[in-house]
């Protein structure tokens, strides 16, 4: 025991260098997304192609998660509130649920697993292939262009999709409602909206917001530091879902408790 | 004698415990085509990527164009930049963009003003030059390796630059896109009237296109002439450096 013990100190040594190396080159490079974002030039014509690329081109997704989320939520919420007698209550209950968290946590981890890998893997692949450099040497900022885009583009674009993901829940969540409590759409969205606050729509754009600049800030880092080769391509798209995924995990939480905080006020 | 365009002096680089460049002397003259002669992994592509400020030095000094690059700022550097074309092993053509996106790509960047009919005929113009106009709306993933190699030297054309850095022009492609590759970069040189780095390991490629030769050993340059003259040394290193009985040019 006490022979492998100054081993296992190196190595423990060498993970926890590792593990703060990593998260001051992280810090870092958020740094330079605040320096560089403010001053021209602009990449505005790259900023609306991700713009098209991340949220147009989530749609067929987004919609039909958003969609069976709103039924299957519906559906099984029901029998719960049945028992109570309190079926009325479900266009209530289902736009609380997936205004203040389903929407914009399903709409992020879904965008993390589709956009945050493709945003590693394409610039990661630039990485390796010299496209960067390439980039550099014709006096183009490959940051601004690449990072600052696209960072920008899923920033905007996460909370508009979250939005979409918001109503095409809600329909879904109707077409049961209406199939088995005979709800009307207007009395529907009358009960929808009555149930919401402005802090709950407030608080759930602003998340989405936070949950957009993670996703697109951690693809592009993990992008940005593959190594070379075709595995490290392969990596820097896996480290970027896994990645973002736990972040919006943990930021959920965050802005659950600063909500809560505000709603006690 | 002709004017320097690229001055090197004792210059180190290390990466961790691994030395590359260990105290490398080089003059690039206007006008010239200088083949570097190296194995792989001999620091010749980290040489011509410390001359456009991709990497740093550890020691010594690289002046281009009567520049210290090191000393350079981001706007300096990118002036710098602009007139050096850097031809890359891979080509790095960006894979998103067309062929003729991919050449507008510095030239919208960098050219105030351009006019839509100045931008089209510039980037037909190089497109001419190295013989591929037909590619003009292709994708790069539709092009062969000599014509992505092509493209990757019309895009940095596109400028105008004063000095070309090749970095293994010839690697990877078949003896036929070798030889047009080769015949290019002189075209290059005497059309553009720019002065070249060509780095290699293809004796092929450093006899057609080299003015003068530079072989890079064991971290400096141990040789530096002409192809027949570094070829004819009494260094047992150069001549196992390949078996040139073999070269037949």
């Amino acid at each position: 025991m006490s022979e492998k013990s100054p081993k296992g100190s190196y190595f423990l040594g060498k993970r926890l260098n590792k593990f703060f190396s990593g998260l001051e080159s992280a810090y870092r490079f958020v740094l330079k997304f605040f320096k560089e974002v403010w001053f021209p030039p602009y990449e505005f014509r790259e900023f609306i192609r991700q713009c098209y690329q991340i949220g147009y081109n989530s749609l067929p997704l987004i919609s039909l998660t958003g969609f069976i989320v709103g039924i299957v939520f519906t559906n099984q919420s029901r029998p719960s509130l049945t028992e109570f007698g309190a079926a009325s209550w479900l266009p209530a209950l289902i736009s609380i649920a997936v205004v203040r968290a389903m929407g914009p946590l399903v709409t992020a981890l879904i965008a993390a697993g589709k956009v945050g890998s493709s945003i590693g893997a394409e610039i990661g692949s630039m990485k390796v292939t010299e496209q960067i450099d390439a980039m550099e040497v014709s006096a183009t900022n490959p940051f601004k262009f690449l990072v600052v885009s696209r960072v920008l583009a899923s920033t905007l674009m996460i909370p508009v999709l979250v939005m979409y993901t918001d109503f095409v829940a809600l329909m879904g969540s109707f077409l049961s409602v209406n199939k088995n409590e005979l709800v009307s759409l207007s009395t529907f969205f009358v009960q929808v909206f009555d149930a919401l606050t402005f802090l709950d729509i407030i608080s759930s754009l602003l998340k989405s917001l936070v949950f957009g600049f993670t996703i697109g800030i951690v693809g592009c880092y993990k992008g940005y530091n593959s190594t070379k080769g075709t595995e490290g391509v392969g990596k820097a798209a896996n480290a970027a879902v896994v990645m973002a995924m736990f972040l919006i995990f943990i930021e959920e939480l965050l802005s659950l408790q600063i909500t809560n905080y505000f709603r006690q006020m | 004698m002709r004017d320097k365009v690229v001055e090197i002096r004792n210059l180190t680089k290390s990466f961790g415990e691994l030395d590359v460049l260990m105290g490398v002397d080089l003059d690039l003259y206007n006008g010239e085509n200088l083949a570097v002669l190296g194995k792989s992994g001999s620091g010749k592509s980290v040489l011509i990527k410390i001359m456009v400020g991709l990497l740093s030095q550890d020691e010594g000094s690289c002046r281009v164009l009567g520049k210290e690059v090191v000393d350079l700022n981001a706007k300096q550097l990118n002036a710098l930049r602009l007139k050096i074309g850097f031809s890359f092993q891979a080509s790095a053509l960006y894979d998103s963009m067309t062929v003729k996106e991919n050449l507008e790509f510095p030239l919208v960047r960098n050219v105030k003003g351009v006019t839509a009919p100045e931008k089209k005929r510039l980037v037909e113009e190089v497109l001419d030059g190295v013989g591929l106009l037909k590619t003009l709306n292709q994708m790069p993933s539709e092009l062969s390796g000599g014509q992505r190699k092509r493209i990757g030297i019309a895009r940095t054309l596109i400028l105008k630059p004063e000095i070309m850095l090749y970095d293994e022009p010839t690697a990877g492609l078949d003896p036929i896109t070798c030889v047009e590759i080769n015949n290019l970069i002189n075209q290059v040189n005497q059309e553009y009237r720019t002065s070249s780095i060509i780095i290699t390991h293809d004796l092929t490629c450093a006899k057609t296109t080299g003015d003068r030769v530079a072989i890079l050993l064991d971290g400096k340059f141990s040789a530096q002439g002409k192809f027949e003259d570094v070829f004819s040394l009494p260094d047992e290193r150069i001549k196992s450096f390949y078996d040139y009985n073999f070269i037949n040019i």
